[in-house]
């Protein structure tokens, strides 16, 4: 299940309601990105980060990546939520969490997921500090580590 | 032709969506950008630098030498910043 949203999300119910009543899932690996205090274009602390995305083009490329992580991986299930618009320090961007009868799936899967969606999902990261506002730039190593996986099966 | 644009480059733009007609000849991504350049000054300086430009089509990343059709929808937006 993907989802993209403004709103705040609480990722122990999310994860209570996807394994509550189930018993084929072994483990979940979960991967959960917060806005940080401090920003990459500024020494100045971050009064906010706007996060600005495509809609429709996000929900999709999430959908494609969910279609192809469930055909190279055996999972019980899959969750992403990525949020959009204003954001504060500390605020919660984005969830990732995989659900699979052995850890192994989980684990790589979960990293499939958050490697892709940073350079596929077509989200932009504004980050505003008292006089300045940045557009961020992408790491060269997001990049690297997006390709691994069309490399290394 | 629809065209959306995003994040720094709607900005430079200055909207973040245009109906355009597209010129005789221009049949794919590249050529669709040499005449936007064309358009405005925000345009040009928008897309000046095209390491620092993506494009899709109806909602799929394509590369610059990509064919385009008048009823696609075209996005032009700075490489990706998410998770």
């Amino acid at each position: 299940m993907i989802r993209v949203q403004e709103d705040d999300f609480d990722f122990g119910k999310e994860l209570a309601r996807l394994t509550t009543g189930r018993t084929d899932v072994g483990g979940v690996a979960t991967f959960l990105g917060f806005v940080r205090g401090h920003g990459q274009t500024n020494s100045a602390p971050l009064v906010s980060m706007t996060l600005e995305h495509y809609p429709g083009m996000s929900e999709g490329q999430l959908a494609a990546m969910e279609s192809e992580a469930r055909d190279r991986w055996p999972l019980c299930d899959l969750l992403i939520i990525h949020r959009f618009g204003d954001l504060k320090p500390g605020d919660k961007i984005v969830m990732v969490a995989t659900f699979a009868k052995h850890r192994v799936a989980a684990f790589e899967s979960c990293q499939f997921l958050v490697d892709k969606l940073k350079t596929r999902v077509p989200f932009w990261k504004l980050e505003k500090t008292k006089n300045n506002s940045t557009w961020v730039m992408p790491h060269t190593s997001d990049t690297a580590a997006a390709m691994h996986w069309d490399s290394n099966v | 032709m629809k065209i959306l644009y995003f994040a720094w480059v709607k900005a430079r733009i200055g909207q973040a969506e245009e109906e355009v007609v597209i010129p005789p000849g221009v049949t794919d991504v590249t050529r669709l950008i040499r005449y936007l350049c064309t358009r405005t000054p925000g345009h040009a300086a928008a897309l000046a630098d095209l390491s620092m430009i993506q494009a899709a089509i109806n909602r799929e990343h394509v590369s610059f030498d990509h064919p385009i059709n008048p009823t696609d929808e075209v996005a032009f937006f700075p490489p990706i910043t998410g998770g």
